[in-house]
């Protein structure tokens, strides 16, 4: 028999509410003084191995409004595939490059923007390659409980067709609102709450 | 033994996310979540190696006064004004395990219930020495600890005559990016808890219970501030076959 594994139950979850940028971005708060710089704000530095890109988009609600207030984090691997964690057993990140974004959606256009690089592949549960993604995580005023979703890229179409998770996904056509489309090196990714356009959000 | 013997990595999968103990997406109540929730169903699956690791931060991180937010954005020799307060507690998994090494970041409005942000407009005036944000890193047992002022309660636009209770903000980073947790602690005997839409998002009362910290006269330093405890569950990973091995394996 398993043990029981869930002795205490997970805190619940609050919303991150309006004033999140104090907190997680003080000096985009206009908080200055307290910490050097922001947590999350440089992912890359000058010997980060990999292709230099950029992430951009919006977030929009379900009247088709951009979110101006959300946060947005991003965690992904390296250009070998590796994760830059303590969790990560398969071998050593690149040390120049921390994995993890933070940004907070523009005060008057709501587009928020990453520059990274282009991740490498991570196997699956089952050893199969997952195609190159970067996960996303949003709170923002309005939001229960972060909600989660990968962004995958537009050019790696083989590795996308044959990935484990867009795999999973029942309504095919609901695959394309995980996948960025490319423009020079800059990959828009819009994040539709709600409609006909609603990104695929995960429960993993 | 019968059945799968094969052991889990040491860092394996979290424990699934309970969507019935959590807050819906939708909680109409609270009016923001209205057009800010998803209406298709998740996505569910099991965690893969995007979601079993996570950023971790180490100690070098944090300055002297991180955790002291009476003191990180005041004045030389001034301090916030409110009631002086520590807020301590442990960081747990699901197992009951300590959590070490894990970022928590703070924010709250000030004594008077006023945010230093540009969108805030309760006529609630500002504490010219108080920012609102800290942070601080578990210990090898889990433990954290700030000092603060406590923070008033504020109207907010949302039913006619809503008011906030007095809660402070907590972000934390676990071990893997499935972890990650937001959430509001809120203060032991406050009435306002009960009438509040955001904390009525959570289905379950004891869930909400679990997000009220104690006072704490143990911890408590006399004639200087009132300690409160709070601890926080982050999800728990898979047991391994190894905890159920027979004797003599």
């Amino acid at each position: 028999m398993a043990e029981d594994a869930r002795r205490l139950k997970e805190s619940a979850s609050q919303t991150a509410g309006p004033y999140v940028h104090i907190g997680l971005m003080p000096n985009f708060a206009g908080i200055g003084g307290v910490y050097d710089s922001d947590l999350g704000s440089a992912m890359v530095n000058d010997r980060t191995l990999g292709e230099r890109i950029t992430v951009t988009g919006v977030i929009v609600d379900g009247a088709g409004a951009p979110l101006k207030d959300a946060l947005i984090e991003i965690w992904q691997a390296d250009a070998a595939g590796l994760y830059n964690s303590p969790a990560e057993t398969r071998g050593a990140a690149d040390p120049n490059f921390t994995g993890w974004g933070r940004c907070a959606s523009h005060a008057e256009t709501g587009a928020f923007i990453f520059r990274t690089i282009k991740p490498g592949r991570v196997p699956f549960i089952d050893g199969r390659p997952m195609a190159p993604h970067i996960t996303f995580w949003i709170v923002a005023r309005g939001i229960n409980i972060g909600l989660q979703t990968r962004m995958y890229f537009a050019d790696e179409m083989a590795a996308n067709d044959a990935d484990p998770l867009l795999l999973r996904i029942e309504s095919r056509h609901r695959i394309r609102t995980l996948i960025a489309p490319r423009e020079g090196d800059t990959y828009r990714f819009d994040i539709h709450l709600q409609g006909d356009r609603e990104t695929v959000f995960l429960d993993i | 033994m019968t059945g799968n013997t094969k052991q889990m990595p040491k860092d394996g999968a979290f424990l699934p996310r309970d969507r019935n103990w959590q807050p819906p997406a939708l909680a109409p109540a609270y009016k923001s979540s209205i057009l800010r929730s998803p209406q298709q169903a998740l996505l569910s699956l099991d965690n893969t190696l995007s979601e079993i690791t996570g950023p971790v931060f180490g100690h070098s991180l944090l300055g002297r006064l991180d955790g002291d937010l009476i003191h990180n954005f005041a004045r030389a020799g001034e301090a916030a004004i409110g009631e002086r307060i520590i807020v301590h507690g442990k960081v747990l998994d699901e197992a009951g395990r300590p959590v070490p090494s894990v970022l928590l970041e703070v924010w709250q409005a000030n004594a008077g219930g006023r945010y230093r942000h540009r969108n805030e407009r309760y006529q609630a005036s500002l504490d010219p020495n108080f920012g609102g944000c800290g942070r601080c890193i578990t210990d090898e047992a889990g433990r954290y600890r700030f000092l603060t002022v406590k923070p008033g309660p504020y109207p907010w636009p949302n039913g006619p005559n809503d008011w906030r209770p007095s809660h402070i903000h907590f972000s934390l980073f676990g071990t893997g990016f499935a972890q990650r947790l937001i959430t509001q602690m809120y203060f032991e005997g406050d009435p306002l808890i009960w009438r509040c839409p955001i904390v009525r998002s959570i289905p379950d009362r004891r869930a909400i219970e679990q997000l009220i910290a104690l006072l704490d006269m143990e911890n408590t330093i006399p004639m200087d501030a009132r300690a409160y405890e709070f601890d926080i569950v982050l999800r728990g990973r898979r047991s391994t076959m190894f905890e159920n091995r027979l004797e003599g394996n």
